[in-house]
């Protein structure tokens, strides 16, 4: 049995079962043909429970992850208090614990990774969703695009340390501020790179289903190309262009292994953009295995936390605006 | 439909980082059945990973000897000891004695048996300095608070005659994961300085008033090599294998000490007390390098607990009594200084405290 039968079979189906509960007898309906309904009925019904039970099971499990931090932070905040947020100073040695410099490169990182890969994806996405849609180098862009986001995080760490940081060293010995070669801005840079794959791959899918109605009527009515992207692309498609980049955003906010390494991992809050700095998800990798104080881990372990509100504090502001580009 | 799959591969890598950072603490407890396990052949430990490499080739040794299998988790002292704290565990290895919280946890007394030691040398980057430089604690506290800026500081110059400094800018690399290396070092720099020990403190992540961050030896060796005028600590052995220069550090005697095995084994050769509770940093000892300590194998003084047979608690014993004695033979090579006379003796004292049931395991 083909697809089509099976979808002929299912859409048939609801016709002839409201028959069967109305009339009980129908000549059409035959014994065997009866018992075969009865089991697609049943089955439908298996599946649908099925995909209940597992969207069901995601919602516990994002629920339990925060149940999980919001309890092991308790001793955290009973301790610290609201002051955890803006404390400047992350002392182990004192119980002093401040997530202020952490969040702050959290979000330096990721919004200036964000800033520096966005042109880069849009401009892939074009690309490939407009001007070349098909053919052997298309394919291969695509998939190159795509490994972007296959490789382990861990080689993106090292390439920076290897190659990127001693190159951001001589950038900033020329423009004249601390030549360290580690920190917030090596930091953006790899992080860049790495979130390209997720704007790039979701503004190509919404790229190419603008209808061709659409840009063949702004052509026929004498449109260049640029024109084209520009006022019937671009706008037809900016929710999904934002919904690319607010999926890197969330990868960028996580990312725990390449930031380490290019980050300089320093508490000391950073005076500029060229300054080492670190990231929640960095102190959290760094410090937990040798969290040997109860108040210590649970202080990472409210980082964490912090970490989880932010990213549904990001996303919440990014469903607002892509509904607000939807209805417009 | 092909970024579909992505996204559900993004979710779920998400979700994953998400409860990596949960899922330490919660895998540990669910381990639980490891010391009640049925086989007696094989013991479980787990902690620093400083001692992860002696141990892996102690623990081969001894089950080509005796047929005694050891599962060693290398997790970091902190995670070896909460996880002997939830015992979940036979022994627990940490490269610092437990402190008062630490010890407040546990249901019974812990004992502590050395059973190597390590030392913490200083790297640096001085590509145009060809001899290796001299430290004193002093010099070393004030690089390490930020004092002194740069090579050519008239306090480095002073204790390094005829050697002529750049006046590159110091950079200080220092571990950005708690380590019983960092620990070490601050130790030391508490005891030689009143500055820093008010000012910073002791401990295996504390607060540096400067410097980058690197994630384990390999991290802070990368960013003292990529940086000229860096220092950094890195642990002996580390250094050695990768060819990284190190300076000589005067001791509390005034001798200038090159850290090695020897300087090492010398430095824990001071009186120790009986719980072996000591830390080797400054050492007394007229030839021993200064920035050095224990690593010590964590066990409970009462053997019989979570259903554990007497014949576990043996095999365990007679184990730690092997590493204590015959395993130190395998230190050297790979840049670990052996124990002391007066360190073994020390560990055979405190072994033989060790009880099943209140007996004595080891007569």
């Amino acid at each position: 049995m083909d697809s089509t039968t099976i979808i002929n079979d299912t859409l048939n189906l609801s016709d002839i079962s409201r028959e069967v509960i109305g009339i009980v007898k129908t000549p059409v309906i035959t014994g065997s043909k009866l018992k075969r309904l009865y089991k697609q009925i049943r089955s439908e019904s298996i599946f649908k429970k099925l995909l209940v039970i597992v969207a069901v099971a995601m919602v516990i499990l994002v629920a339990g992850i925060l149940f999980t931090l919001i309890v092991e932070s308790i001793p955290s905040i009973k301790a610290l208090g609201i002051k955890y947020l803006w404390g400047k100073t992350w002392d182990p040695v004192q119980d002093i614990y401040g997530a202020y410099p952490f969040l702050l490169g959290t979000l330096l990182t990721s919004f200036l990774a964000i800033l520096i890969s966005v042109p880069f994806s849009i401009a892939i996405a074009v690309f490939l969703g407009e001007y070349y849609p098909k053919g052997w180098l298309t394919e291969f862009l695509k998939n190159t695009v795509e490994l972007i986001a296959a490789v382990p995080s861990v080689i993106y760490g090292f390439w920076g340390l290897a190659v990127l940081v001693p190159l951001v060293r001589s950038f900033e010995i020329k423009i004249g501020v601390d030549a360290v070669g580690v920190g917030i801005f090596s930091s953006a840079l790899i992080l860049a790179i790495m979130i390209i794959p997720y704007a790039a791959s979701l503004g190509r899918s919404v790229i190419q289903m603008v209808p061709s109605s659409l840009k063949e009527g702004a052509y026929s009515l004498g449109a260049t190309r640029w024109e084209v992207i520009r006022h019937i692309i671009l706008p037809y498609t900016k929710s999904g262009l934002f919904a690319g980049i607010l999926l890197s955003l969330g990868r960028a906010l996580g990312e725990t292994m390449a930031v380490t390494m290019v980050i300089g991992n320093t508490s000391i809050i950073p005076k500029n953009i060229f300054a080492p700095g670190n990231t929640m998800a960095s102190v959290i990798a760094n410090e937990f295995t040798e969290a040997d104080k109860p108040v210590y881990l649970s202080a990472l372990i409210e980082l964490g936390l912090v970490l989880f509100l932010l990213t549904v504090v990001i996303n919440m502001i990014g469903r607002r605006i892509i509904k607000k580009f939807t209805n417009d | 439909m092909n970024f579909m799959g992505k996204s559900v591969i993004a979710v779920f890598a998400l979700i994953s980082l998400a409860s990596c950072s949960g899922g330490g603490s919660s895998e540990n407890k669910n381990d639980s059945t490891a010391t009640g396990s049925s086989s007696n052949n094989t013991l479980i430990g787990a902690g620093s990973s400083f001692d992860n490499p002696l141990f892996s080739k102690m623990f081969a040794e001894y089950n080509k000897a005796t047929g005694l299998k050891v599962n060693y988790q290398s997790v970091g002292s902190g995670a070896g000891i909460s996880q002997l704290t939830n015992k979940t565990i036979d022994f627990g290895a940490s490269d610092a004695p437990m402190n008062a919280k630490q010890d407040s946890a546990v249901s019974s007394p812990v004992l502590h048996i050395p059973v190597t030691a390590g030392a913490v040398v200083i790297s640096y980057n001085l590509p145009e300095v060809k001899d290796t430089i001299l430290l004193t604690s002093s010099v070393l506290a004030d690089i390490f608070l930020g004092k002194i800026k740069n090579w050519n500081d008239p306090k480095i110059a002073n204790i390094n005659k005829g050697v002529k400094f750049p006046s590159t800018a110091i950079l200080i690399a220092h571990r950005s994961d708690g380590s019983g290396t960092s620990n070490i070092f601050t130790t030391y720099l508490s005891k030689v300085s009143e500055e820093w020990n008010t000012k910073v403190g002791k401990g295996s992540s504390v607060n540096w008033p400067v410097g980058l961050g690197g994630k384990g030896n390999e991290g802070v060796a990368g960013l003292i090599k990529q940086t000229p005028g860096a220092i950094g600590y890195i642990e002996l052995a580390y250094a050695v294998q990768n060819n990284m220069p190190y300076s000589k550090v005067q001791n509390k005697a005034g001798n200038f000490i090159t850290p090695n095995i020897a300087s090492v084994t010398a430095a824990a050769d001071v009186s120790i007390p009986a719980d072996s509770k000591i830390s080797l940093t400054n050492t007394d000892a007229a030839n021993g390098y200064p920035i050095a300590g224990f690593s010590w194998v964590l066990i409970y003084k009462e053997q019989k607990y979570n259903n554990r047979s007497s014949a576990r608690a043996e095999n365990l014993l007679k184990l730690l009594s092997w590493m204590v004695h015959d395993g130190q033979q395998f230190s050297g090579a790979l840049n670990y200084a052996p124990l002391s006379a007066e360190a073994v003796s020390t560990a055979d004292a405190i072994l033989k405290s060790a009880t099943y049931d209140g007996k004595t395991i080891l007569q």
